[in-house]
């Protein structure tokens, strides 16, 4: 737990969200340091996605903070959250299917503050192209790619906005082992530029190789914190996550 | 690319300069037949600007075409023509935003059925303002306005739209209006304003439809609001653009042309089956062109294209 003397990336305490009478996320507390990777995990249902969309401004907290840099934005608009340096992923992966890929990288980095001048734009955008493994794609619709590649694109369009803190939800889901081993080394070099990253994560082998400290959930609230290989072996998350079996997947 | 946009202005400006002679030729069917083609060109360019991008489907056509008709019946013989005008789409650009704001955070179904309701509340509101304030249900209007002033106005207008739409596409307010259009939750996590995008066309394409409104309302001399707020304009509007395709900012002219000829031969040919005749024409149009002329031309340019490079391969 390396926190330093440094302003957590991101603050979370007492976050509480409600549908009706389900508690989706129940009074969540933890803290991402700079550089970080945070592995958010727990059984379908206990709660990842929502904190997820309650972080990055898609779902509104009944309770609790949330400090990105220091700054409260509980309750801001998603949009406004983009702009102070946020940048998510979705469990289905969401690409402009209507754009080719450089117009859907140009959307991650057309509307962040301040404005990137054109031959900045479009260098930039090459860079990243070229960095998720779609050089040479830029002119192709995003409609015709495959699904590994669909999943780079929308990767690619989260990094334009050169965000502070990434949240990908089960960006490696549905990868074969090759295209696995691919993806955990992409999201490794990210944190060698510096990108705090919190995943969502069903793919053992991937929060393993990838997490400093996971956290986990069960039906909204947190039943574990620390670092992976603790965690993983902990008997409570054992039982609630996988089932009482052991299992390494 | 500078030298490709330079040739197709000068080509527009002397299209436009040919345009502005037809009330020249002294024939008063084919002026009132070009003030037609000019109303809905324009009135399916500006749905498209909004709608084409962001697919929200808008049925308030009729009601802002309404609200610039009625401004110039109350206002036409008060103030003078071009302030009447300026009024006209204040008053379209006021009412827009509102609605905007109150409305563009619904989606889908709910946004047009709401778009259409409004033709019909602001038709409402005219009424009892005129029956319970004014004390009357109609109005004439007598404004020293020829047909021929009208067409040029119109002409006017067509080229300010096709300009606008064109500035509007390269800028960055144009293209964050494509990403909603692809997917409003991802254009939210880019960092886009996604009602301000919203509001900001939609007022600009209801401020024109406005005006249109407005310069059209001399050449009826009586008006009412049954006149000025016929719904059938949205509708007609909506399948013009449609047809035409609303993705491309030429592409509603290419429906609103050939349909306004067509309601103009039918109903004069088939006065009693005009409506189940168009009726099919639509069904056809529907199963055939699913994306519009434009897209049929766009669709053949790259079969063209593809079989050129087959060619050149082989």
């Amino acid at each position: 737990m390396s926190q330093g003397s440094e302003t957590p990336v991101l603050t979370i305490s007492g976050l509480r969200r409600a549908f009706g009478g389900l508690v989706a996320v129940n009074d969540l507390d933890f803290t991402v340091a700079k550089g970080e990777i945070m592995g958010l995990l727990g059984p379908n249902g206990s709660g990842k996605t929502t904190a997820l969309n309650l972080i990055s401004g898609v779902l509104r907290p009944d309770a609790g903070i949330i400090r990105l840099m220091g700054q409260n934005i509980a309750g801001l608009a998603s949009y406004r959250i983009a702009r102070l340096g946020l940048a998510r992923t979705f469990q289905l992966v969401r690409v402009l299917d209507g754009m080719d890929c450089r117009e859907n990288i140009k959307a991650g980095l057309a509307f962040q503050r301040p404005h990137l001048p054109a031959s900045g734009a479009e260098l930039r955008i090459d860079t990243l192209l070229d960095r998720v493994g779609l050089a040479g794609h830029d002119r192709r619709p995003a409609a015709d790619l495959t699904y590994i590649d669909r999943k780079r694109l929308e990767l690619a369009r989260a990094l334009a906005a050169k965000p502070r803190l990434l949240l990908l939800d089960e960006w490696l889901a549905g990868l074969n082992p090759s295209e696995l081993a691919i993806g955990i080394d992409l999201i490794r070099s990210l944190r060698a530029d510096g990108i705090t990253i919190v995943l969502v994560e069903h793919v053992m082998s991937a929060v393993r190789a990838l997490c400093d400290r996971c956290i986990v959930m069960s039906s909204g609230r947190k039943i574990a914190e620390g670092a992976t290989v603790d965690v993983l072996s902990d008997a409570a998350v054992v039982k609630a996550y996988l089932g009482g079996v052991a299992a390494d997947a | 690319m500078s030298a490709r946009i330079a040739g197709f202005g000068a080509t527009a400006l002397a299209a436009l300069a040919l345009l502005a002679l037809v009330p020249r030729l002294g024939n008063a069917y084919y002026l009132a037949l070009a003030i037609s083609l000019l109303q809905y060109t324009v009135l399916a360019t500006a749905w498209g600007m909004f709608s084409g991008p962001t697919r929200y489907v808008s049925l308030a056509t009729t009601a802002f075409f309404g609200v610039g008709a009625y401004t110039v019946a109350v206002l036409g013989e008060i103030l003078p023509w071009p302030l009447v005008l300026l009024t006209a789409a204040a008053l379209g650009a006021i009412v827009a935003g509102i609605v905007g704001l109150s409305t563009l955070r619904l989606s889908g179904v709910y946004f047009v059925i709401f778009t259409f309701g409004l033709t019909e509340l602001i038709r409402q509101l005219v009424v009892w303002f005129e029956v319970n304030k004014s004390r009357v249900l109609g109005r004439y209007v007598f404004v020293d306005i020829t047909q021929a002033d009208i067409y040029w106005q119109l002409l006017a207008l067509t080229a300010a739209v096709f300009l606008l739409g064109w500035l509007i596409a390269r800028s960055r307010l144009g293209f964050a209006l494509r990403v909603i259009g692809e997917d409003e939750t991802v254009a939210k996590h880019c960092g886009i304003n996604t009602t301000f995008a919203k509001v900001a066309l939609f007022t600009i394409s209801a401020t024109v439809m406005t005006l249109v409104g407005a310069i059209m309302a001399p050449r009826w001399t009586y008006i009412e609001p049954s006149i000025a707020f016929n719904s059938m304009i949205s509708f007609q509007v909506l399948i013009m653009a449609l047809l035409g395709g609303a993705h491309r900012l030429w592409g509603p002219v290419l429906g609103a042309v050939p349909l306004t000829l067509l309601f103009e031969l039918l109903s004069a040919r088939f006065p009693n089956t005009f409506t189940i005749i168009l009726g099919c024409i639509f069904l056809l149009i529907v199963y055939m062109l699913p994306r519009g002329v434009a897209g049929l031309f766009e669709k053949l340019s790259t079969t063209a294209g593809g079989k050129a490079r087959q060619r050149a391969n082989a």
